[in-house]
């Protein structure tokens, strides 16, 4: 079996995604999301489902957490030593699944919580954010059989192949409470044979869900990787992460502006805008025209304290919004928020390239 | 002697059912190919002097006239073709360096046609032109590396200096001399009204063209015929010629029989003297070099006007360009082997430089390794004949493409390739009065307008059929490109996969 993104192997998927959001920082149970992805189980086949919690590891809150996955015993020593030499580990352990009759084939997983060597950082006058993209990358490119598939801090990512009802099974989620969650359920074209091209996918706690098939993923691949960045999965939700992470974290975009990166308002609306308005919004897509997103999608940007979702601008792909107190739902299709919160306040369907943006109340 | 004969290549072929000696060709013929004669009450045609052009044709009322290839033929060699022979025996009699025009027409591949393009079949939908917007603007220059914020926050929008077009094509550098005012005016007047710009080329800016500035784009060549300031500020950017692609290593040439009265005041050099520009611009024999005349240019613009340098693409062309990308270049041209010419030695026309989708690729690959993509722009050229080869040319990496051999076709031209002769019957690449007259500038930016829109759809349609509803994402975007019937190499070059896979 090829593994995902070797050799430019690309597989096309489609997807549901499902989220939930407290804003006052209440935790919510992890079986929560699990409920509402099972809905849509029609909108997956079965070959890959995965979870992103924030708020799961108050214990270890500055710490990274990174969840691995090895294919081999080998992997795990290379990776370990890697991760021993750049960090300072706090606590390492596999992660506790349950046996489930149709998550076959893992993988090894493990998690490490962990924070740079001050003598590394110094040495590669980077700061630790930086340094610790820089790591995350190195293994995901270079460690053959190891793969960094979470690595915020007080945030986890949980996914593997199979419907995502049985994957948040596996990994026990009604273990974890968190503040945020968001789901994901594959439909790919080609039978993935390995776990790591699962959603979320997740770069130092900014981690993507994504229903879709985007036209523009080359131009989006060529711009990342010329800005440092190795794409080894060639899937969408891999690249869109990145671009995220480096619009908000690099270039410190704001999440609105970020949004009128990747799903740009057409000329004809920025002709049509108050002139202060108009320059910014000629200036982002000029400046970074190859990081806007063309093709269908929908997604879900989760990051420390908060949560954006986002659809194409031609509103390709089905999204709603429901809201409940101090909750807010997003799903593909609202019967995965009616099955959570049945009488939700308020339901809406947000417009092409209108970001809707939530945010922890201060504090929290 | 009977060595000088080489027998004609064309034959006029009349219909004498049809002719009705009307004398329509023998007017229109600068060649002088048609006369009428008197002794025999018919017209008659000297085929030695035909070039092709296919002027009588298609004027001829009662179309009694064709152009065919002559069939007489040298004893057939495998190796020795008989354009080969026949230029032996021109030079044996001349001792001179043969002489063309327009672009390389050898028969070597084009890599254009061996390019297959992508389109949306399920797992995600192709978008309609027709009932969605479809955007084709571009900016071309530099990208900020940084970004601003004042005071409260908000972003500072200046951006360096840079050229927005409507639809990523561009009329390629031909200069008043090799073409005809009427020509420059049927550009000007089309980049204007389409929204894009036209090229100066080396020959200066004709005093008629300056209120197109906005739409033109001047050129500074090593001859830096008619360069001086107003010059420089009159257009929106400037363009520095290395080289083309027509003729890599060498300047530019324009016989002095195209040099009248206007011609020479524009260019700023005697009537009737050859304009040979030097091979080199003597003032860069490095890339040191290229910096200063870069920013003597911006310094004399007061940094307005974004500065491309045109360079024709040759073996090493992915380093030239990378050194360009570093020496303050906004944007970078490249000119493939295939790129036209008023007039070129044919040993270097059909011998030097490279293929532009080679060149593209290998360019655009190097830039990005280097993390410098974002420094410059690219153009490319030489020669782009369709909307499926600008659409090609973009996914493989050029931010926007240059044309001329195909506008001058929208003017008229029939690719006789006899352009340095002076004489051309479309007035398009010729000073005579009487000829340039034919070329009527209010028909010629209606059907270079016309191409262009053509093209725009075509390319929207394209575009659609992919998914992409905006073309700075098609920029660069490879896997909607696989090859047929290229080798490894090749494909490895142009960094696409083959069809099937």
């Amino acid at each position: 079996m090829r593994r995902e993104g070797e050799n430019g192997y690309r597989i096309p998927a489609g997807c549901a995604i499902s989220g939930i959001f407290d804003r006052t920082g209440e935790k919510i149970n992890g079986w929560e999301i699990v409920k509402s992805i099972a809905v849509m189980h029609d909108r997956s086949n079965g070959l890959g489902g995965g979870f992103a919690g924030y708020g799961i590891y108050p214990q270890y809150k500055d710490y990274y957490a990174f969840h691995i996955f090895y294919d081999s015993l080998d992997a795990k020593h290379e990776c370990e030593m890697f991760l021993e030499r750049h960090f300072d580990i706090a606590d390492l352990s596999k992660i506790p699944v349950r046996k489930n009759k149709n998550i076959t084939d893992e993988p090894m997983i493990w998690r490490y919580f962990v924070i740079p060597l001050q003598s590394k950082l110094v040495e590669s006058q980077l700061e630790e954010e930086n340094f610790t993209r820089r790591c995350v990358l190195h293994i995901n490119d270079k460690i053959k059989g190891a793969n960094v598939f979470s690595s915020g801090k007080n945030m986890g990512c949980f996914k593997a192949i199979g419907f995502p009802e049985d994957v948040g099974d596996f990994f026990r989620l009604e273990e974890y409470e968190g503040y945020c969650w968001t789901a994901h359920g594959r439909y790919p074209t080609n039978t993935p044979g390995w776990w790591g091209g699962a959603h979320p996918f997740d770069i130092l706690g900014m981690s993507v869900v994504h229903n879709g098939e985007i036209s523009s993923y080359d131009a989006n691949r060529n711009y990342m990787e010329s800005a440092g960045y190795k794409c080894t999965l060639l899937t969408d939700t891999e690249v869109i992460a990145y671009m995220f992470d480096y619009l908000i974290r690099q270039k410190q975009l704001t999440l609105q502006e970020a949004a009128n990166v990747v799903a740009a308002p057409f000329w004809q609306t920025i002709a049509a805008m108050p002139e202060k308005e108009r320059e910014k919004n000629i200036y982002l897509r000029d400046v970074f025209s190859s990081l806007l997103i063309t093709g269908p999608f929908s997604i879900l940007l989760g990051y420390e304290g908060g949560l954006m979702a986002l659809n194409d601008r031609l509103k390709l792909r089905s999204l709603v919004v429901g809201e409940k107190g101090n909750r807010t739902y997003i799903a593909s299709e609202e019967c995965a928020i009616r099955a959570i919160c049945p009488d939700v306040d308020k339901i809406w369907a947000p417009k092409g390239g209108q970001p809707v943006i939530l945010s922890l109340d201060q504090q929290a | 002697m009977p060595l000088n004969y080489i027998f004609p290549e064309f034959e006029v072929v009349r219909n004498a059912d049809q002719c009705v000696a009307c004398r329509a060709c023998e007017r229109q013929c600068a060649n002088e190919v048609h006369h009428y004669s008197e002794e025999y009450g018919r017209m008659i045609a000297d085929n030695s002097k035909c070039v092709d052009c296919q002027r009588c044709v298609t004027i001829c009322p009662t179309h009694a006239l064709k152009i065919v290839k002559s069939d007489n033929t040298f004893r057939e060699n495998g190796n020795w073709s008989a354009q080969t022979i026949k230029e032996i025996y021109r030079q044996a009699d001349s001792g001179g360096a043969l002489l063309s025009s327009m672009g390389n027409p050898q028969n070597y591949p084009v890599y254009w046609d061996k390019i297959l393009i992508n389109a949306s079949q399920v797992t995600n939908p192709s978008i309609d032109p027709l009932r969605e917007p479809m955007e084709t603007r571009v900016f071309l220059g530099k990208k900020p590396s940084t970004i601003t914020r004042d005071e409260n926050g908000e972003l500072v929008t200046k951006r360096p200096p840079r050229l927005e077009l409507s639809v990523p094509i561009m009329f390629s550098a031909m200069s008043y001399g090799s073409i005809s005012y009427n020509a420059h005016a049927s550009l000007a007047r089309a980049a204007k009204e389409l929204g894009i710009y036209y090229n100066t080329g080396e020959g200066g800016l004709h005093e008629d063209f300056y209120c197109y500035g906005p739409n033109t784009i001047v050129q500074v060549a090593s001859g830096r015929f008619g360069v001086h300031k107003d010059y420089l500020n009159a257009g929106a950017g400037i363009e520095i010629k290395i080289g083309q692609g027509a003729k890599p290593g060498i300047g530019g040439h324009l016989p002095g029989k195209k040099v009248n009265e206007d011609v020479s005041h524009t260019r700023m050099i005697p009537m009737g003297s050859d304009a040979i520009s030097p091979a080199p611009h003597h003032d860069i024999y490095s890339i040191e070099d290229l910096r200063q005349l870069i920013y003597s240019l911006k310094e004399a613009t007061a940094y307005q006007k974004p500065v491309i340098v045109k360079i024709a693409a040759v073996h090493n062309v992915a380093a030239i360009a990378s050194g360009i990308a570093r020496s303050g270049a906004d944007i970078i041209a490249i000119d493939g082997y295939r790129g036209g010419t008023g007039a070129a030695p044919t040993r270097i026309r059909d011998n030097v430089g490279i293929p532009i989708e080679l060149a593209l690729a290998a360019v655009d690959a190097r830039l990005r390794e280097e993390g410098i993509r974002n420094e410059v722009s690219i153009v490319v050229g030489g020669s782009i004949r369709s909307s499926a080869d600008v659409v090609k040319a973009i996914a493989l990496g050029a931010d926007a493409c240059y044309i001329a051999s195909s506008a001058l076709m929208a003017l008229g031209c029939h690719l006789c390739r006899s352009c340095q002769e002076g004489k051309c019957n479309w007035g398009i690449a010729t000073q005579r009065p009487d000829l340039v007259k034919r070329l009527n500038p209010n028909v010629g930016s209606k059907r270079l307008v016309n191409l262009i829109t053509a093209w725009r759809h075509e390319i929207m349609e394209m575009m659609g059929g992919m998914g992409i509803n905006s073309i700075e994402v098609l920029k660069g975007n490879r896997m909607m490109l696989r090859g047929i019937g290229l080798n490894e190499k090749e494909l490895e070059i142009l960094g696409i996969k083959h069809a099937g896979e």
